[in-house]
C-alpha cells in the first residue's frame, strides 16, 4: 500500500479494501521504523479499524489513522509526556480533541515521543530517547512535536497532532518538511492535553498537505465548555482551500531575519515571497521592534506557568514513586529522579522568576513586553492581510550537537514563540531545501482568521512541490 | 457610656466558609453532598488534579459571593480574577490552590455586632473565592501515626474567605461577629453550619496596641473565643515579665486549649501568586441587579419588623431571628393566630432555652416541624412541630395550663421518642391547671397546717412565703399556677 497518502486517497483506499487493511499497513511501516516516532503504538488500533468497517460509520474520518502525541490523554494509552515521572500513568479520561477525533471515526495508531513535558525543540529530552528525522537519521526531527512530525514525514502515520507552546508544532514541521498548524490560542480545547505554559499553548495538527490540516481542524476546532479559554469560531477550515491569493497583502517583519539566519533559508523564504507575487499577492517590509524581547518574554512566562503546572507530579497520587522515610523526601526523591535534567532545569527558573522580590523583576516585565508584542502583531496586522517570515532560522541539526547548551537550543526558538505570546495562528509549510534537509515558511493571520492562513498555504502548496518530496532514507 | 479597651486589644478575622449549599464543587460538576460518602467517591480528574484536567467556574458560587458581598454591604468588584497560590502539601492534588489574590470579588464592607457598649461596626477588609483542598487522614493520633489517608472528597469544595478588620475589641465580641456571619450566611441560604469542617476561622490579635499574632486552625466558631481568651493572656503575660511580642503565626490546640508557635514571620511562605490562566477574568457588574433581586430579609431587618409588627421586646426579637429557621418557625406559629408577645416568651426563652440546654442546633425547618441535631453527634436527630406550639401557646393563654406544666411538656416533647401532641401529654401526666377551688382549698388549708411559717410571714419573713406557696404546689401536684397561689396567700393573710 502506498505510504503518504492524503485523507482523501485513504478513505478511497478503504472503500476499497478496509479500514483494518489500511491501519494494518500503517502498522507494518510502523514496525519496520527506523525513527524512534512512537512511545506505544496502540494495540487496540486494529479492532478500532475493524469496528468501524463492522458497524459503519459515517463521520469525516471513517477508518482514517491518526498519530498523538503524548502530551494528549487517550484512555487506555499511557501518556507519558516523554517522561520518567508519568511512568505507569494512564489517563482514565480522554481529551476533548480525542473525544472530536473518535466520534468523527478516526483510528488512534499510538503516541509520538516529544520532549519532556515539551521542553525542548529537537525530541532529545524525552526519557524515551531522541527521535531521529527522516530526511537524516543523524539529526534532530525539531520539537517538541518531533515524533508527531516525524512519523508523518516518514509515512508512519497520515498526519498526527501536536502541540504548540513556543513553536512545538511548527519548528519539527520545518524540519521535517511537513505541514504544521499552531491555531488561534482559544480556537482547539486544551482538555486533557497535559499543560505546558497554559497562556501560550494550543493543540496543533501536522500533515503532508494543507487540505489534511483543514480537514482535521474543522474536526478538533471549537468551543468546549471544559476549557474555559476556548471559544468557537464557527470557522469553516476547508473552505478556506482556495488556489488564489490575488491582491492580498504580505508583510514582512524584518526582525525575523536577524543574526544567525542560514543563507539557503533566507533565499528559501524570499523564493516563496516572490512565488506569491507572481501568483497577485504584494508585499512590504512592516517593522515589529518589540519583537526582539519576545525570546526572553516567553521563557520567563513558559518556565513560570510550567514551575506551577508540573507541582502535581508528586508520587502521591499516580505515576512514578521514589520511596522516602516520610512525604516531604518521598517528593524531594521522586521529583529529582522522575524529572530530566531541562524539566528541572525550568521549574527551578520559573520558580526563581515567580518568588518575591522578583516576581515585579522578571515575571511582570514579562507580562508587559508580552502586551508590547502583541500590540506590535496588532499594528502589522492592521497594514497587511499575512506575515511571513522564516519557521526556523536553521534547517535541522545533529542529534547532540546543541543538547548540551540549553541557550543555544532556546535561541532556535526566536522566530516561532512571539506567536504564542500574541497568541495568533500561523502556519508551516516546506518552501525549500538546504543539503537535502526541509526548510519551513512561516504564515502568521490575524487572530481567529485561520482562512486567510490556509489560503496562503494551500495556494503556495498548489503552485510549487515542495510538499510532494519524500525522505529518501525512508521511502 | 463608651467601651474604654483599657487592654488595648484588636482582633481581626479570616473566616473560610464552605458555600456547602451549592450543588456542585467550585470548578467541577462533583457533588459537594460528601460527608456521609465512602472516602474519594466524589472526585474526578479535575479535582483530583489529574493531568490535562481544567477548571470551570461555578457560576453559582460566583452568585452566592456576591450575594454575601451585598449582605455585607462590600463592594463587588468591577473586574474579578482567580490566581494560583504554590505550595506542596499532600492534600492539595495541584501543588497550588486556586484562589483571588489582587482582584477579589468583594471589597470593603462592614458587619454591624452587639458590641461591649452597643451597637459596633466591624469593618470588611474582603471576601474572595477558593477552593477548598482534600482531607488528611491520620491512623490514630497526629504524633504517632505511621500513615496519612488522603479523602479528596472535600478538594474543590467552593470557599469564600472573609477578612474583616481588626475591629474587634474583646473575644466576646469576635465570637458575637461570627455568631451574626454565620446568621447572615444561612439567611442566604449559601451555608449550612452544622456540617462538620464547614467554618475554619484565622484570628489576628494584638494587645496593647502592639504587634500582632496570626492563630490558625480554629475549627469551630465557639472555639475562638477560647483561643482568644488563651492568646490574650500570654501576650499580656510575656509583656508584664518585659519580653516583647513577636510577629508570628501560632496554632490553636483545641483540645489543650493553648496557642503554639509555627513559624515566625522571617519564615513566612512565599506563595508565588500568578494568575489562574486557566480562567478568564470575569466583569460581574451587571449580574448584581439580577442578584439584588434575589436578596432574602436579612436578620437585622427582621429584627425590626418583628418588633414592629409582633409587638415583641428587642431581646426577643435578637433571639428570634438569630437563626433564620427559629425566625421561619416563630412566624409559622404566629400565623396559626396565637399571640404573638405569648408565642416570642415561649420560643425565645423556654424553646431556644431548653435546645441549648439540650446541646441542639437547629438544622432544618420546613414550615410545619422544626428540626434540630446534637451539636457534637449529629446523629442524634429530634424535631418540634408548629402545630404542637401553637396548641401549648393556646393552652396557657387559656390558663388551661401552668407555666411549669407547659416547660414540662416542651421537655417531654424535646427528650421523647413517641409522637403525642401537648394535649395527650398533659392528659397523660395530669398536667392540666388546677380549678381554682381547688387552690383556694390547698391554701385555707396550708394556713392552717403551717402556723409557725404563716406568724413568721406576718412578722416580716418574705421567705416563708415562698415555703408555704411551696406546700401548696406539693398538695395540687404541681397543677397549680405559682402566681396565682403566692398571691392568694398573700391576701389571705395581709389582704
Amino acid at each position: 500500500m502506498a505510504k503518504w497518502m492524503s485523507v482523501a486517497q485513504i478513505k478511497e483506499k478503504i472503500g476499497e479494501s478496509s479500514a483494518e487493511e489500511v491501519t494494518a499497513s500503517y502498522l507494518e511501516v510502523i514496525g519496520k521504523s527506523k525513527i524512534n516516532g512512537y512511545v506505544t503504538v496502540s494495540d487496540k488500533a486494529l479492532e478500532q479499524a475493524k469496528k468501524i468497517d463492522v458497524e459503519g460509520h459515517d463521520g469525516p474520518l471513517a477508518g482514517v489513522p491518526i498519530a498523538i502525541k503524548d502530551n494528549i490523554s487517550v484512555v487506555g494509552l499511557p501518556n507519558s509526556c516523554g517522561s520518567k515521572i508519568l511512568e505507569g500513568y494512564v489517563p482514565p479520561f480522554n481529551a476533548h480533541v480525542i473525544e472530536k477525533l473518535l466520534a468523527a471515526g478516526a483510528v488512534v495508531l499510538g503516541k509520538t515521543n516529544m520532549d519532556e513535558f515539551a521542553m525542548g525543540s529537537s525530541t532529545e529530552t524525552s526519557h524515551f530517547g531522541p527521535t531521529a528525522n527522516p530526511w537524516d537519521l543523524e539529526r534532530v526531527p525539531g520539537g517538541s512535536s518531533g515524533g508527531s512530525a516525524a512519523v508523518v514525514a516518514a509515512g508512519e502515520a497520515p498526519f498526527a497532532l501536536g502541540s504548540d507552546t513556543g513553536g512545538s508544532v511548527r519548528c519539527p514541521a520545518a524540519f521535517c518538511g511537513v505541514v504544521g498548524l499552531k491555531p488561534t490560542y482559544g480556537a482547539v480545547s486544551r482538555y486533557g492535553v497535559v499543560a505546558y505554559a497554559n497562556s501560550l499553548e494550543q493543540v496543533g495538527p501536522l500533515a503532508n498537505n494543507v487540505e489534511d490540516i483543514a480537514v482535521l481542524m474543522d474536526v478538533i476546532a471549537g468551543y468546549d465548555r471544559k476549557d474555559s479559554t476556548s471559544i468557537d469560531s464557527k470557522t469553516e477550515y476547508r473552505k478556506a482551500l482556495v488556489d488564489d491569493v490575488k491582491g492580498l497583502k504580505i508583510g514582512i517583519p524584518q526582525e525575523f531575519f536577524g543574526e544567525g539566519i542560514h543563507p539557503d533559508v533566507e533565499k528559501a523564504v524570499w523564493n516563496a515571497i516572490h512565488k506569491y507575487e507572481s501568483l497577485g499577492a504584494t508585499w512590504k517590509e512592516v517593522s515589529m521592534p518589540n519583537i526582539k524581547y519576545a525570546l526572553a518574554s516567553y521563557y520567563i512566562i513558559a518556565m513560570s506557568e510550567a514551575s506551577s503546572n508540573l507541582a502535581r507530579f508528586d508520587g502521591t497520587r499516580y505515576g512514578f514513586r521514589e520511596s522516602g522515610e516520610n512525604w516531604h523526601t518521598m517528593v524531594s526523591k521522586t521529583r529529582a529522579e522522575g524529572f530530566g535534567t531541562e524539566v528541572k532545569r525550568r521549574i527551578l527558573l520559573g520558580t526563581y522568576a515567580l518568588s518575591a522580590g522578583y516576581h515585579d523583576k522578571y515575571y511582570l516585565k514579562a507580562l508587559k513586553v508580552r502586551t508590547l508584542v502583541k500590540q506590535d502583531f496588532d499594528k502589522a496586522l492592521s497594514a497587511v492581510d499575512l506575515l511571513m517570515a522564516p519557521t526556523m532560522p536553521n534547517p535541522a541539526f545533529r542529534i547532540g550537537e546543541k543538547i548540551e547548551d540549553p541557550l543555544t537550543l532556546y535561541l532556535s526558538d526566536v522566530n516561532t514563540c512571539p506567536i504564542n505570546l500574541a497568541g495568533v495562528p500561523s502556519i508551516s509549510v516546506p518552501c525549500g531545501f538546504t543539503d537535502g534537509l526541509p526548510i519551513g515558511l512561516q504564515i502568521m493571520g490575524k487572530p481567529f482568521d485561520e482562512p486567510t492562513v490556509l489560503r496562503a498555504a494551500y495556494t503556495f502548496e498548489q503552485n510549487t512541490d515542495y510538499h510532494i518530496k519524500r525522505p529518501p532514507e525512508v521511502a | 457610656m463608651a467601651y474604654e479597651n483599657p487592654d488595648g486589644i484588636r482582633i481581626g478575622l479570616e473566616i473560610h466558609v464552605q458555600l456547602n449549599k451549592l450543588k456542585t464543587k467550585m470548578f467541577c460538576g462533583c457533588s459537594t453532598d460528601y460527608h456521609n460518602a465512602a472516602p474519594n467517591t466524589h472526585t474526578c480528574p479535575v479535582c483530583l488534579g489529574l493531568p490535562g484536567a481544567l477548571p470551570v467556574l461555578n457560576k453559582k458560587a460566583v452568585e452566592a459571593a456576591i450575594k454575601v458581598g451585598l449582605a455585607l454591604e462590600g463592594e463587588i468588584a468591577e473586574e474579578t480574577q482567580f490566581h494560583r497560590k504554590n505550595y506542596f502539601y499532600p492534600d492539595l492534588p495541584k501543588g497550588f490552590q486556586v484562589t483571588q489574590y489582587d482582584y477579589p470579588i468583594v471589597g470593603k464592607g462592614k458587619v454591624v455586632i452587639e458590641g461591649e457598649d452597643g451597637e459596633h461596626v466591624v469593618g470588611i477588609t474582603r471576601a474572595h473565592l477558593e477552593e477548598d483542598p482534600g482531607k488528611l487522614v491520620h491512623i490514630g493520633s497526629i504524633e504517632k501515626s505511621k500513615g496519612v489517608l488522603i479523602d479528596y472528597n472535600r478538594s474543590g469544595m467552593p470557599l469564600i474567605e472573609t477578612v474583616t478588620e481588626p475591629d474587634m475589641r474583646s473575644p466576646k465580641e469576635a465570637r458575637r461577629f461570627l455568631d451574626k456571619f454565620r446568621n447572615i450566611l444561612e439567611y442566604l441560604d449559601v451555608f449550612d453550619g452544622n456540617l462538620e469542617g464547614a467554618m475554619r476561622v484565622d484570628a489576628n490579635v494584638s494587645v496593647y496596641w502592639g504587634t500582632r499574632v496570626e492563630v490558625k486552625n480554629i475549627s469551630s466558631h465557639k472555639g475562638v473565643e477560647r483561643a482568644l481568651l488563651y492568646e490574650i493572656m500570654r501576650q499580656k503575660n510575656v509583656i508584664r515579665r518585659g519580653g516583647k511580642i513577636t510577629q508570628e503565626t501560632r496554632h490553636f490546640d483545641e483540645g489543650r486549649g493553648v496557642t503554639i508557635s509555627m513559624r515566625t514571620k522571617e519564615e513566612a511562605e512565599d506563595y508565588r501568586y500568578f494568575r489562574e490562566p486557566d480562567l478568564m477574568p470575569m466583569r460581574v457588574t451587571g449580574w448584581i441587579p439580577a442578584i439584588k433581586e434575589t436578596l432574602p430579609e436579612l436578620p437585622d431587618a427582621k429584627r425590626a419588623r418583628f418588633i414592629e409588627q409582633y409587638s415583641i421586646t428587642d431581646m426577643h426579637a435578637r433571639a428570634l431571628t438569630s437563626k433564620i429557621m427559629l425566625a421561619d418557625f416563630y412566624e409559622g406559629v404566629c400565623a396559626k393566630g396565637v399571640d404573638p408577645k405569648t408565642a416570642a416568651t415561649w420560643a425565645a426563652d423556654v424553646f431556644l432555652g431548653e435546645l441549648n440546654y439540650r446541646d441542639l442546633a437547629i438544622s432544618s425547618y420546613d414550615g410545619k416541624t422544626i428540626g434540630f441535631i446534637h451539636a457534637k453527634d449529629p446523629a442524634v436527630e429530634n424535631s418540634f412541630k408548629v402545630s404542637d406550639m401553637v396548641e401549648l401557646v393556646t393552652l396557657f393563654a387559656e390558663g388551661k395550663v401552668s407555666d411549669r406544666a407547659a416547660v414540662e411538656v416542651i421537655r417531654i416533647i424535646l427528650d421523647g421518642t413517641e409522637e403525642k401532641t401537648p394535649s395527650q401529654i398533659i392528659e397523660e401526666k395530669g398536667l392540666f391547671k388546677a380549678e381554682d377551688d381547688l387552690v383556694t382549698r390547698a391554701v385555707a388549708e396550708t394556713i392552717a397546717e403551717n402556723t409557725a411559717a404563716v406568724q413568721d410571714y406576718i412578722g416580716g419573713a418574705e421567705k416563708s412565703l415562698n415555703f408555704l406557696v411551696g406546700q401548696v404546689m406539693k398538695k395540687t401536684k404541681g397543677t397549680a399556677d405559682a402566681k396565682t397561689a403566692r398571691e392568694l396567700i398573700v391576701k389571705e393573710l395581709k389582704g
